[in-house]
């Protein structure tokens, strides 16, 4: 594991997708120094000189087996990405096998779903629909990972959030477009962060853990949201099902094209999320309580304020998913199915994206194709399109299974976060 | 005398519960026995469901995945029932499934080391994902699991109707907590069960095989969660839903805690939470108050977090509990 001590360490295991990382691999053979020992992992030259004798005996673990040279020295470099690689490959070969099984064609049936998910207009547009708040949840999982929580809420605080706006879009619907849009999307971000809040203070003063806590909190947005909206105060009466009255037509986020209004804003936040874990202060004290409470507190890192921070974040950025989900996406009300599996989703992009930020991005947008392209094999092979959800849920077995990181990489594996230590604390 | 001298508080608690519920029978019988009918009625899966985190979390093994678990087994108990005609067939079905299911988180953890946590959280997405799936709308089974009443026991008045006119697995649900508790604290499997969850080095040492030990355990754990999600699709209802675990299995978990990690003392908690919703539905149907129907249904979460929150540091997990062992680290 990565040294407390060396603020450069903990990028180590990112550092593949990091853009100086294939300048930093080949920077102890460039340097050429015979006190450099080989086992020295990538790092960052502009945060700390390339050549450093002193500081190399910290960073050489015992035990560490020195990276192997070649193309397998290539590959364990970038374990991040080649085993979230290897795992959708063997998911969607199981996935294969199961579609055989119910007596169709596995190859023509991924083609059609790729095919209309990326090479179509309405799919394209429908998989970046889709793609939007799946970065945002995926993130709401993977900031708390980093802190060593599991945010299994993101499903409430994306309701809250969606709620929130929903509310809002509604009471204030006399406002100017602009202003409407900017009151919604902060009163969702807020609301979001709030639901996450409960389960924050739970933890930090009252030591319930988080997975319980959030997710009854779950199950309890999904109640109250039910009354609101089902003869509550923000139903609307006109509609067939429970609903919410329609955001004012100016107020709607249509798209540009194939792109919605959401996606860039998504993918900034990914950029900033990534940009604040590794190069800020706050990111690092996040991180360092992630790895180790009680160093960190020895340092004068607050837990509390780890905690505290992380899930409000993580809620916030949920929130906002639920207000694109409400402002840009058909039939621009709040509805009992809006969230979806979202929330459930967000974990295994997170995973995928081995709790790195901007993984989430291209793990977003694979879920997201497979969500848009499951219509079409119902409509077009009349395979069931709950394919998806297994497929999905075989990708997160298979992404989660230390196992296969251990049967390609052998010793040379990183170890993955451990989360169930404390249970019941 | 001395074991009710060191239970006093519990024994007292018990026996104040237990003249209050006769003293409610005697002004009103009908709908106490209601009352408590429904409460045992909701409380049985949730019995069951902490049965499988008591012996999971005691051999050191955290199981998120309970829900998930007692929805395969609700799952493959009623479409293994519908497609033999057999409601036998569904019952063994339902318990054959979740032992496979205790067995994917036994070897996924305890062999494979992924994080208990992730694992649970896994069960429950590839459950959902399994039965949706392979669902089919329109099956249907010849009949649920038949009530029938114990002799002698089911005279006793207001216990004998609760408890002992009742479907097989309620009757099954009441006598696997005393059996478990019996197992854990007076047999020697249970105090090395105990010593794994606590202190696995130390039994190591002692030699005890901790990774065969965790692994049968949280394998034959799932039996339960299998036979709590059996009565879910054949014994409360005939009849499968998607996801028609609807939470239970968390709440489980949430009893777990409540009950200190305890078999009798997690049937208390379950028993209270059946009660607690039970009571909810009563003034409701009876118009006391006008509660809308989802605050009803949201009681049993509200609950949990206003219970745990109440529990958190009087009760202590075992010492293990999330850690995996690897032999000489």
């Amino acid at each position: 594991m990565a040294d407390p001590d060396r603020p450069d360490a903990p990028k180590a295991p990112d550092a593949s997708t990091s853009p100086d990382a294939p300048a930093s691999s080949e920077a102890p053979a460039s340097s050429g120094a015979p006190a450099s020992p080989a086992q020295t992992p990538p790092h960052d030259p502009s945060t700390i000189g390339p050549e450093r004798p002193v500081a190399a005996p910290v960073v050489a673990e015992r035990g560490a087996p020195p990276p192997p040279k070649g193309v397998l020295g290539f590959l364990v470099r970038h374990q991040a990405i080649v085993v979230p690689i290897v795992s959708v490959v063997l998911a969607f070969a199981i996935g294969a096998i199961l579609i055989r099984a119910q007596g169709y064609n596995p190859t023509y049936a991924y083609r059609r779903l790729f095919e209309y998910a990326f090479l179509t207009e309405g799919g394209l547009l429908s998989t970046f629909q889709k793609t939007t708040p799946l970065i945002l949840v995926g993130l709401a999982v993977a900031i708390p990972l980093k802190v060593g929580l599991f945010n299994i809420g993101g499903q409430g605080q994306l309701m809250a959030g969606g709620i929130g706006a929903a509310w809002v879009a509604y009471a204030l619907r006399d406002l100017p477009a602009p202003l409407l849009v900017l009151a919604a999307v902060v009163v969702a971000v807020l609301f979001g962060a709030m639901w996450a809040s409960i389960a924050a203070l739970l933890k930090t003063t009252r030591g319930v853990h988080e997975v319980i806590s959030t997710i009854m909190l779950n199950s309890i947005a999904v109640g109250i949201i039910d009354w609101l909206i089902n003869g509550g105060p923000l139903a609307d009466p006109a509609q067939p099902f429970p609903s919410s009255h329609a955001v004012p037509e100016g107020a709607r986020l249509l798209p540009l094209g194939v792109i919605p209004w959401g996606l860039p804003v998504a993918l900034v936040l990914a950029v900033l999320v990534a940009w604040m874990l590794r190069r800020t202060t706050l990111g690092f004290e996040l991180q360092t309580v992630g790895r180790n409470k009680f160093a960190a507190g020895y340092a004068g890192i607050s837990t509390t304020k780890a905690t505290l921070l992380a899930m409000l974040m993580s809620g916030g950025l949920a929130g906002l998913a639920g207000a694109f989900e409400l402002l840009q996406i058909a039939p621009y009300r709040y509805q009992g199915g809006i969230a979806g599996s979202l929330g459930f989703d967000g974990i295994t992009i997170a995973l995928l994206a081995r709790g790195n930020p901007l993984g989430t991005i291209p793990a977003a947008v694979l879920v997201a194709a497979m969500r848009a392209g499951a219509p079409t094999l119902q409509f077009d092979l009349g395979i069931r399109p709950e394919i998806v959800d297994l497929l999905l849920a075989i990708t997160l077995l298979m992404v989660s299974l230390p196992v296969i990181a251990k049967w390609i990489f052998r010793r040379h594996a990183v170890k993955q976060t451990q989360l169930a230590g404390s249970w019941g604390a | 005398m001395e074991w009710l001298n060191r239970n006093k508080v519990w024994v007292g608690t018990a026996a104040l519960v237990l003249v209050a519920a006769y003293v409610f029978y005697f002004i009103n019988g009908t709908i106490a026995v209601s009352m408590f009918s429904n409460a045992w009625f909701l409380a049985v899966p949730l019995v069951l469901g902490a049965m499988v985190g008591v012996i999971g979390e005691r051999s050191g093994v955290v199981n998120i995945g309970i829900e998930g678990q007692m929805l395969v087994g609700a799952f493959a108990a009623f479409f293994a029932a519908a497609a033999t005609q057999s409601i036998v067939v569904g019952v063994i079905a339902g318990a054959l499934s979740g032992l496979a299911m205790g067995a994917f988180l036994a070897f996924t953890t305890v062999k494979g080391q992924l994080d208990q946590i992730i694992a649970g959280v896994v069960i429950n997405i590839i459950a959902t994902g399994i039965t949706s799936f392979y669902f089919e709308s329109g099956k249907t089974i010849p009949r649920g699991l038949p009530n029938f009443d114990v002799p002698l026991l089911s005279k006793i008045p207001l216990i004998g109707p609760v408890f002992f006119s009742d479907g097989p697995i309620a009757l099954f649900a009441l006598v696997i907590v005393f059996v478990i508790h019996v197992l854990l604290f007076k047999t020697k499997w249970g105090l090395r069960t105990r010593a794994v969850g606590e202190y696995p080095s130390a039994a190591d040492t002692a030699g005890i095989n901790v990774i065969a030990l965790r692994l049968v355990n949280v394998s034959l754990a799932g039996i339960l969660a299998g036979v709590a999600g059996t009565y879910l699709s054949m014994e409360a209802t005939s009849s499968f839903e998607r996801g028609m675990s609807s939470g239970r299995g968390f709440l489980a978990l949430a009893i777990l805690i409540f009950g200190a990690w305890r078999p009798m003392r997690a049937l208390a908690a379950a028993l209270f939470f059946g009660f607690m919703s039970a009571t909810a539905s009563q003034l409701q149907a009876s118009d006391v108050v006008n509660i809308p129907q989802q605050f009803i249904n949201l009681l049993p979460y509200v609950l949990t977090l206003v219970v745990l929150a109440a529990a958190a540091g009087r009760v202590r997990a075992p010492g293990a509990v999330g850690q995996p062992f690897v032999k000489g680290d």
